[in-house]
């Protein structure tokens, strides 16, 4: 791996990880909802500084290029991140949509229990 | 007079909430059961009691979650102290007044039910305490005070105490020990003393290994981020 590429893999990966704490500090990040970035970017520090085990990595998976196998393993990452952001959308669409119904019904409830004051008034 | 609440969050408890119930109705104190969204029975298991007060997340919102609905309940109501024991039957309701107590002598803000501090009690298996025993380490290195039970949920506390906790530092899911080093830092007196505690046959989240994994990351991860917060970090000037 070319320095010039180490160089820019630490960069970046020491930028997502500042990033994602500095969102955290901020409560703009929920920590339930962090993990899969830090690991993401703590990997790519990894893979950066230890390059040996990139090469290896690279060997076992046929890649050319240890930089190669680094992208793939972004990309990898990218994936699952999408893929756990998908389920946890999901998730809060089911539990948004029971808490408006609940709203709904409540809000009937409390027409009902106004109507029945008035009548007795 | 002091108002008293007695906070009982429940997730598909149906076997074990009626017990619970019937071993704090007769303290006298105020009852509310937080439903978090449960799929069986315990909704109409609790209606039964008349004095019970119901309260009915819509969904799901996890143990932090289901307690911080019970805590803004009591704030809205104007109570002096709240105290939060299980709807699975683990903690032994014979010690609230003991917590209580405390409290009412003002020795402290918060007062911890430790399962380790009493003879009694059951022992969680070997590798959860050992995790307990490294968050007990970290709370000790951090408050200076000794910490046996890191993940007790039998607690009573003041309503200084209740006001933080509605806040959205509170946790949604495990307000464990980060919610004590919280306390700590923001100048709360946190004690704990020796309660009975029995063993919760049926589900936990520590159980199996992938949820275990998560809390001691995610537990890592929110101490460091509090410490960050409450700037325990801060960096010296150097004066020259």
């Amino acid at each position: 791996m070319l320095i010039r590429q180490k160089i820019l893999a630490i960069t970046v990966s020491l930028i997502i990880l500042f990033t994602i704490i500095h969102l955290i500090k901020k409560r703009k990040l929920r920590e339930e909802f962090s993990w899969l970035w830090i690991i993401t970017g703590i990997g790519i520090f990894v893979f950066a500084i230890w390059n040996q085990l990139l090469e290896h990595i690279s060997i076992l998976i046929g890649a050319v290029l240890p930089v190669s196998t680094l992208f793939f393993c972004g990309i990898v990452f990218l994936l699952c991140i999408s893929l756990h952001f998908s389920v946890k959308i999901s998730d809060l669409t089911n539990k948004l949509k029971d808490v408006v119904q609940r709203v709904a019904v409540m809000d009937l409830y409390i027409s009902e229990l106004r109507e029945e004051i008035k009548k007795k008034d | 007079m002091s108002r008293v609440l007695i906070i009982i969050p429940a997730y598909n408890e149906e076997n074990n909430i009626e017990r619970v119930i019937q071993g704090v109705i007769d303290f006298g104190y105020d009852i509310v059961v937080i439903n978090d969204g449960s799929t069986d029975n315990t909704t109409n298991v609790v209606s039964k009691y008349n004095k019970i007060k119901l309260i009915n997340n819509p969904i799901n919102l996890g143990a932090g979650g289901s307690l911080q609905t019970g805590y803004k309940y009591a704030l809205e109501n104007n109570y002096d102290y709240v105290i939060n024991l299980d709807g699975d039957g683990q903690h032994d309701p014979k010690h609230i007044d003991e917590l209580l107590n405390e409290l009412l002598n003002n020795n402290t803000d918060i007062v911890i039910g430790s399962r380790f501090l009493n003879t009694e009690s059951y022992k969680p298996p070997f590798v959860r305490r050992l995790g307990m025993r490294l968050f007990s380490i970290i709370a000790k290195v951090i408050t200076k005070q000794k910490f046996t039970d890191t993940t007790s949920g039998y607690k009573a506390m003041t309503k200084d105490v209740i006001r933080l906790f509605v806040s959205p530092e509170f946790p949604n899911d495990y307000p464990d020990v980060d919610t004590l080093i919280l306390l700590y830092l923001r100048g709360f007196r946190i004690k704990e003393m020796p309660v009975k505690m029995y063993a919760n046959s049926q589900k936990s989240i520590h159980s199996g290994w992938i949820k275990p994994l998560y809390y001691v990351f995610k537990m890592l991860l929110s101490i460091f981020m509090i410490l960050l917060r409450e700037k325990v970090f801060k960096i010296k000037k150097m004066t020259v």
